[in-house]
């Protein structure tokens, strides 16, 4: 495999694990905002 | 506790860098690792059973849960799940590279650091228990934190590499998610998830002693006491026969303590007699050893299929309501 081929998959390989962080985050970031609304529902 | 010597393959460094180019250690490393390796540290086949099994206990709990607690509660026991098994890799990682089941994991097959797994798995125990005890309640958090030291502390690094009776003990673990599921909704413990946490117990050894009677030179190979490895085929098929045997009444217990109706026991005593037939067989063909263990391959595939259909039809049974 080239040099060039290796960056390219290198960014790729990258890129998808930011994407697959970025999605983590924003559904914690979404579960810890509707939780205590949930919680204190049902209070 | 003292992790392992590295003793893998790693990927080898690429060709010399040309000035600005990328840092080699970065190209060897975390060059290598995609989202989907992190993923598979999680080990998601296991993480599958383990769901299922804390699902129905969720179901099968007296009370109520809100919808997004309870999908909270299912989030935890599966991310918890897999952290035990990031871990587990990350300790396993020097015999994980001998045997040819594990070779290609992420961490052997050198795509992901054994530091960033390592991190990964304690992150997600401690983000798991935190969450399930904020979110849910206490005792199941205490519970999915039990479930993951077991696994971690006591399979893992204590009864693993010591004894033959390392998944007897160590099943302890995989058997807790139902007993978590059914927490999560009433914030105590009673019989009823007692009794499905001894259904997975006694279970695991015949499920995976069928395992390691095809894979026993792998085993062999990394130096694990797995039973077949150390007692030989013959013992450990006595045992598959003797835990098999053992595990009918424990199967069929829910519907003496009104968990369940005549639909599960059906059920149950149908894909008991089926296990038992597959334990058998394993015993009396003595043609098998030499077909490469195709009984107990069968067996193998076919434990996961009970366990699965008696926690399905632990669902059904409750959803159709059909009593004595």
């Amino acid at each position: 495999m080239s040099r060039a081929e290796e960056r390219k998959q290198f960014e790729r390989r990258r890129r998808g694990r930011n994407l697959a962080l970025l999605a983590v985050l924003a559904v914690t970031v979404v579960l810890l905002y509707i939780l205590p609304f949930v919680r204190m529902g049902g209070q | 506790m003292s992790p392992p010597a590295v003793t893998g393959t790693f990927e080898a460094d690429p060709a010399p860098s040309a000035p600005g180019a990328f840092a080699r250690a970065a190209l060897t490393w975390e060059g290598g690792a995609s989202a989907g390796d992190y993923v598979a540290l999680l080990k998601p086949r296991v993480m599958s059973l383990v769901v299922f099994t804390g699902l129905v206990g969720l179901y099968l709990a007296p009370g109520a849960l809100h919808p997004f607690l309870a999908a909270i509660a299912v989030l935890c026991i599966a991310v918890g799940a897999g952290a035990s098994g990031a871990i587990n890799m990350w300790y396993d990682r020097d015999i994980d590279a001998l045997m040819t089941r594990t070779m290609n994991r992420p961490i052997p097959a050198g795509r992901v650091a054994p530091e960033n797994a390592l991190a990964f798995g304690v992150v997600l125990a401690a983000g798991s228990v935190l969450l399930m005890g904020v979110a849910v309640n206490w005792a199941a958090a205490g519970l999915l934190a039990l479930t993951i030291g077991f696994y971690v502390f006591v399979y893992t690094a204590w009864l693993k590499r010591r004894t033959p009776q390392n998944i007897v003990i160590g099943g302890a673990s995989g058997a807790f998610p139902p007993m978590i599921g059914w927490a999560a909704v009433t914030g105590d413990v009673s019989l009823a998830p007692v009794l499905l946490f001894l259904l997975i117990f006694m279970w695991t050894p015949p499920h995976f002693w069928a395992l390691a009677l095809y894979r026993a030179g792998d085993y062999a190979k990394a130096g694990v006491p797995m039973l077949p490895v150390v007692a030989g085929d013959r013992a450990t098929r006595r045992q598959m026969l003797i835990y098999t045997v053992l595990l009918m009444p424990v199967a069929l217990a829910p519907c003496f303590i009104g968990l369940s109706g005549p639909v599960y026991g059906a059920a149950a005593l149908a894909l008991s007699l089926g296990f038992l037939a597959h334990a058998l067989r394993v015993n009396v063909d003595r043609r098998d050893a030499d077909a490469n263990n195709a009984c107990a391959k069968r067996m193998f595939g076919f434990s996961i299929l009970y366990l699965f259909g008696l926690f399905a039809m632990l669902v059904v049974d409750r959803a159709l309501g059909i009593g004595w």
